[in-house]
């Protein structure tokens, strides 16, 4: 009871110094600008162009904005704290390392929700064109979720590292090109056990399959496994100061 | 609640910022810590308030470690250079942090009211915190301190920054509170440390090199005791040889700038007013100065803390 009040405290406050700042409303804004214009807009590729009753381009584009999106809400938080030494305020109250973590990841996770909860008009709109498939969608969704999740867990990490958010920022995206590409690409050009070690790692194969509607436990497992670590890395990273 | 420091040290690499210090602090009692910076002020404190862990030694509140978390509920800590969360809004910051230390949802808006009072914060308390001046600032630090009613005070250079009304104001804030909790706190004003505490500890290199009240530290630090004496006499020559023959003077020296008047140091635990006095009767000369000199805090800072 005690130890998710503090961690939920902490939430709220750092929600809302992204809806204070100006952060959150160009963060969403550009998130639903980018997605909506190539779901709905581009001509070339878009729903009306497919002719199909999908949303397999939102979830593309998706991945891609959130890419840049997630590093860009999660670079300040614990490197804005060490920079400020307001760090030294929170953790001197009755709050732990793990907690303050915590507070922080659930923090940029409520932020991903409330931007994905706007596409729901997408979801709605899409499915009074035809043949709609709930469940390969829902599915989709779950797979934004859980990469969300991922990436979040990266930028936190990045953002233990440091106390200066840029430097934070491009850390994150770099951690993130890694997963996104560099382990795709090794797994390609390496053969065996190697190949298949980079091939777990890459963090496409696992969305493509959850985006096209196959939940495997794999797959979850994958994504979870990336937020774990980065929260536990964060964790430790903060609790060496001592 | 009674503090307890034992061997208490702390390095960083090779250097050793905390050094074995022991002490003992206890209710009702404000204690002033003093000494240069870097002497591990801030780092005792750290270790107090557990954001940093202890090296050896231990360090306890009422016989309980403060190596258990919980402990951290008893203490209110302003920090050194008083962190704040700059954009927001002086009552949602001290909501926040009211709500973090746990204080009851129920009593939580009496009680924020009560240190915006307190503070005196009340024409500023819908202001963010980086519109607000350096003084004010400090007062926010005090109150997200003092808000869940904590035994204990940490308080890292509490009145840096404030104007000399404020100092004062703050001051007695602090006096009253150390009535009924224990306080620490760091500070370079000397004249703050005899002003506000009941007790001075002086730091140096993270050894313990003075404990005491300050009359007793001007005692050890020099036992013997100064002059300064006018007197009108036809020679003033005269005057200086017949008091330095004096039983019980130590050394006599004229007082640059100031005709007539002389520096007379006794020997340890000597009492010269007396001879000084029957001497002028004697000679008929005019006694119109008599002054006990104090050592100053700032000399026996400077001894103890130079070398």
């Amino acid at each position: 009871m005690k130890t998710s009040n503090a961690t939920w405290i902490i939430a709220k406050r750092e929600l809302s110094a992204f809806f204070n700042s100006l952060v959150a409303y160009i963060l969403l804004i550009s998130f639903l600008g980018f997605t909506g214009f190539f779901t709905w807009l581009s001509g070339n590729g878009d729903v009306f162009f497919r002719k199909q009753a999908d949303l397999k381009v939102f979830f593309m584009i998706a991945n891609w904005t959130l890419f840049f999106f997630i590093p860009a809400v999660t670079m300040r938080l614990l490197a804005e704290e060490k920079r400020s030494g307001t760090i030294e305020l929170l953790l001197t109250k009755n709050v732990s390392d793990r907690q303050m973590v915590l507070g922080k990841y659930l923090s940029a996770f409520l932020m991903v929700l409330i931007a994905l909860a706007f596409t729901i008009p997408y979801y709605l709109s899409v499915s009074q064109l035809g043949n709609f498939d709930h469940g390969a969608t829902l599915s989709g969704y779950l797979g934004l979720i859980l990469l969300s999740s991922a990436y979040i867990g990266i930028g936190l990490f990045a953002s233990s590292l440091t106390n200066n958010q840029i430097v934070a920022f491009l850390l994150a995206l770099l951690l993130g090109i890694c997963f996104q590409f560099i382990f795709g690409v090794l797994a390609n050009g390496s053969t065996g056990w190697i190949s298949e070690l980079f091939n777990t790692l890459s963090l496409t194969s696992h969305f493509d399959s959850i985006s096209r509607g196959v939940i495997d436990s794999k797959d979850v497992v994958y994504f979870l496994s990336i937020t774990f670590l980065g929260i536990f890395l964060s964790e430790y990273i903060i609790s060496k100061r001592k | 609640m009674n503090i307890r420091i034992e061997n208490l040290t702390k390095s960083y690499g090779d250097q050793k910022a905390v050094d074995s210090i022991s002490f003992e602090v206890k209710t009702g009692e404000v204690l002033g810590f003093l000494g240069p910076n870097g002497a591990g002020k801030s780092t005792t404190m750290k270790m107090i308030t557990h954001y940093l862990n202890i090296d050896a030694g231990n360090i306890t509140i009422d016989g309980r470690s403060v190596r258990n978390t919980d402990m951290k509920k008893h203490i209110g800590y302003l920090p050194e250079h008083n962190p704040l969360y700059e954009d927001m809004p002086v009552i949602d910051y001290l909501r926040f942090v009211a709500e973090l230390q746990g204080v009851d949802a129920v009593k939580l808006d009496d009680r924020v009211k009560d240190m915006v009072r307190l503070c005196g914060l009340n024409d500023e308390k819908h202001k963010k915190i980086n519109e607000l001046s350096k003084g004010y600032r400090q007062r926010v630090g005090l109150a997200q301190a003092m808000i869940h009613d904590p035994e204990i005070l940490i308080l890292d250079e509490p009145t840096t920054g404030l104007d000399p009304n404020q100092i004062v104001e703050i001051r007695e804030l602090i006096r009253t509170l150390g009535n009924s909790k224990t306080v620490i706190l760091s500070t370079h004003i000397l004249p703050e440390v005899e002003a506000t505490c009941d007790r001075i500890l002086i730091i140096n290199k993270g050894k313990i090199v003075a404990d005491g009240t300050a009359e007793t530290l001007r005692k050890t630090a020099s036992g013997s005791q100064v002059l300064r004496v006018k007197i009108q006499a036809p020679s003033q020559d005269e005057v200086k040889e017949s008091v330095s023959q004096l039983a019980g003077v130590a050394l006599v020296e004229k007082v640059e700038g100031s005709e007539n008047r002389l520096e007379i140091q006794s020997h340890v635990d000597q009492n010269v007013n007396e001879a000084i006095f029957r001497l002028c009767v004697d000679k008929n000369w005019v006694l119109t100065e008599m002054v006990p000199f104090e050592t100053k805090l700032e000399d026996i800072f400077r001894d103890l803390t130079m070398n």
